[in-house]
């Protein structure tokens, strides 16, 4: 065999390695793929099945019981969307606010960038942090006990921090040429961030208010240091000052501390309605989003 | 980005010509409007540092309040922590999140960063579609729901595997939180991964390498800086993660001797506690000293990312 016989036999070689190393990397990329996928798939799946058909409206409004079978999840799914809504009513405005003021208002400078990095840092810092926070608050600095409104307001600051980095980027992600057309037709400051960048990073911002939503929904670390492992045992009870335990942490609870007889069968029930409530609440939200879209085709 | 400010706004309100000082009342309302938002917004950012002083302050305060009963080497390098009998050393808890955090990171990146090629070069655009949806799902799916899978299907699996008659520890604890943050680190890569400019792919291509070639040699050095912050996502989510590790890894303050041995971390072993304990104790003053070391490790770890990004804007 000729040298140049014997090299091209060689790089025909390396290109059969070379070929069969990619087919097996996509083979291997596809696999891996299609088997998370699969994972993921199983896991919503076993979530549904064993608690999602067994769910009857009794289940959603009764009582729970301490010893025997048959409780329902009502004071707690109430109690869930109450320290929502009211961390929200607090949180929302004050998040866009703050939002809008570090992406138009705010001078430029190291305050302003250091605001920044701590709004950022504080967006990821454990929720287990803010919990300890409401303690020192609610519980010791103003003796009020596991409340309701203490968990509300430590919800709203755990929330706090991520409205006004949505928002923030949102709102920086509208393009300088609407402001300057707004301000060249004689609008001011409010005007221009009302009719033209809002309705713009309106988008941007519900999604990010959703998935707080979402968030504060499944929220059981805050929620057990603030509002407690209990209920005040009736339904629709408005009152700020109850012990407000939601439905993530009865979720916990009865997995581990009850006494009840079918905690299994709560848990597993429990379990499907949190995870279809948050999935509602990142659909609902976005309806109006879809449906505006759609308009401006 | 620097912005361009019209010439005629000051002090936030716009002299648009005299014309804006003859429309009277109208204006005038406007004007005070305008006034007013300022002030709002104001009082919104007001407030939120508020609450930033508050977190750094009270949970700070609180928590270095430990140091005048307990030397900082006890506290940090003592791997006893047995509070009923005084001895605060929170050295075993450290030891356990770092381990979780580093094991976590072991199964979670190659899996996500796996994915995020398969999504960005390889699915086709339908599955991709589903793929992100799916997702998206799973960030949203509360701890405790991720902490009862892990107890109700993970224990069963790891208890039948090893023997053991717990299976609690750092190895559920770990698959659990893997679980947890491979959607947030598989999207922020696979954001990176497609923001690469194709003229690079074609570049590859063009020299004759097979689609492995280009990814390995090409696409992921490309990206490494968007997987780097990814990852770094992923780590702050792992280290601050409570509800689903206190319902899997068996909550026992203590050294583990193998994966499936019950041990405790910094968040489970402050929500298992906190509640139970005198809030001027030096036992409390311990726990709070624990978040605070949280708060100061993801602030570090956003500090870190963002000199991550910084640089990767200045080489673009």
């Amino acid at each position: 065999m000729s040298l140049a016989e014997r090299n091209v036999s060689r790089s025909l070689r390396h290109n059969r390695a070379v070929r069969f190393w990619n087919q097996t990397a996509t083979f291997g990329f596809w696999l891996l793929g299609v088997l998370l996928l699969s994972l993921i798939l199983w896991l919503l799946f076993t979530i549904m099945n064993k608690g999602l058909f067994s769910i009857d409206f009794s289940f959603l409004t009764k009582l729970p019981e301490d010893m025997d079978e048959g409780g329902g999840i009502g004071p707690v799914l109430f109690n869930s969307f109450y320290i929502l809504i009211l961390s929200l009513a607090l949180s929302v405005p004050l998040g866009i606010g703050a939002g809008i003021y570090l992406a138009e208002y705010a001078p430029k400078g190291k305050l302003t960038e250091f605001i920044r990095v701590c709004v950022e840092g504080l967006a990821s810092v454990p929720s287990i942090v803010f919990g300890l926070l409401g303690i020192a608050i609610f519980v010791e600095a103003f003796g009020i006990g596991l409340t309701i409104l203490g968990a509300s307001v430590t919800l709203a600051f755990l929330n706090l921090p991520v409205l006004t980095r949505v928002t923030e980027e949102a709102v920086r992600a509208v393009p300088e040429e609407y402001r300057s057309a707004a301000y060249a037709l004689g609008s001011t400051k409010f005007q221009c961030i009302r009719r033209v960048v809002l309705p713009a990073a309106m988008s941007g911002i519900i999604t990010g208010i959703c998935l707080t939503a979402g968030r504060a929904f499944g929220e059981s670390a805050v929620i057990i240091l603030t509002a407690g492992l209990s209920t005040s045992g009736r339904m629709w009870d408005f009152n700020l000052f109850s012990p407000g335990e939601t439905l993530a942490v009865h979720l916990w609870y009865i997995q581990s501390e009850a006494l009840v007889a079918d905690a299994r069968q709560i848990a597993d029930k429990s379990a499907a309605v949190l995870v279809v409530v948050v999935l509602l609440i990142n659909l609902v939200f976005r309806i109006p989003l879809w449906l505006r879209t759609r308009r401006m085709k | 980005m620097k912005k361009t400010k019209p010439l005629l706004i000051v002090d936030g309100s716009v002299l648009a010509a005299p014309a804006a000082k003859r429309m009277g009342r109208r204006g005038k309302r406007t004007r005070l409007q305008n006034r007013m938002f300022r002030r709002y917004v104001q009082l919104s950012i007001a407030s939120l540092c508020l609450v930033l002083a508050m977190v750094l302050i009270l949970v700070g305060q609180t928590g270095l309040t430990v140091f005048k009963t307990l030397s900082p080497a006890d506290f940090f390098f003592s791997l006893d922590w047995t509070p009923e009998e005084d001895r605060f050393g929170a050295g075993s808890l450290i030891l356990g999140t770092l381990m979780l955090t580093g094991l976590t990171l072991l199964f979670a990146v190659p899996l996500s960063v796996g994915v995020a090629v398969f999504l960005s070069e390889i699915c086709p655009p339908w599955l991709k579609r589903i793929y992100r949806t799916m997702l998206d799902i799973l960030v949203g799916i509360p701890s405790v729901v991720y902490g009862y899978i892990g107890l109700t299907v993970l224990l069963p699996i790891i208890r039948q595997a090893s023997g053991e008659n717990l299976g609690d520890g750092l190895l559920a604890a770990s698959l659990v939180l893997t679980l947890m943050v491979l959607p947030t680190i598989c999207r922020v890569s696979d954001d990176a991964l497609t923001a690469v400019p194709s003229s690079y792919r074609e570049a590859a291509y063009a020299l004759g390498s097979t689609r492995l070639q280009m990814i390995a040699k090409v696409l992921v050095p490309c990206a490494s800086r968007g997987i780097l912050s990814a990852v770094i996502l992923g780590m702050a989510r792992a280290i601050g993660e409570t509800m689903a590790i206190v319902m899997v890894i068996g909550n026992t303050a203590q050294m583990p001797r193998d994966l499936v041995t019950p041990t405790a971390v910094l968040t489970s072993n402050i929500v298992m506690q906190i509640s139970n304990v005198e809030f001027d104790s030096t036992w409390s003053h311990a726990l709070y000293m624990m978040a605070f070391l949280l708060l100061i490790l993801s602030l570090a770890l956003i500090i870190l990312l963002r000199a991550v990004r910084a640089k990767g804007g200045n080489e673009a």
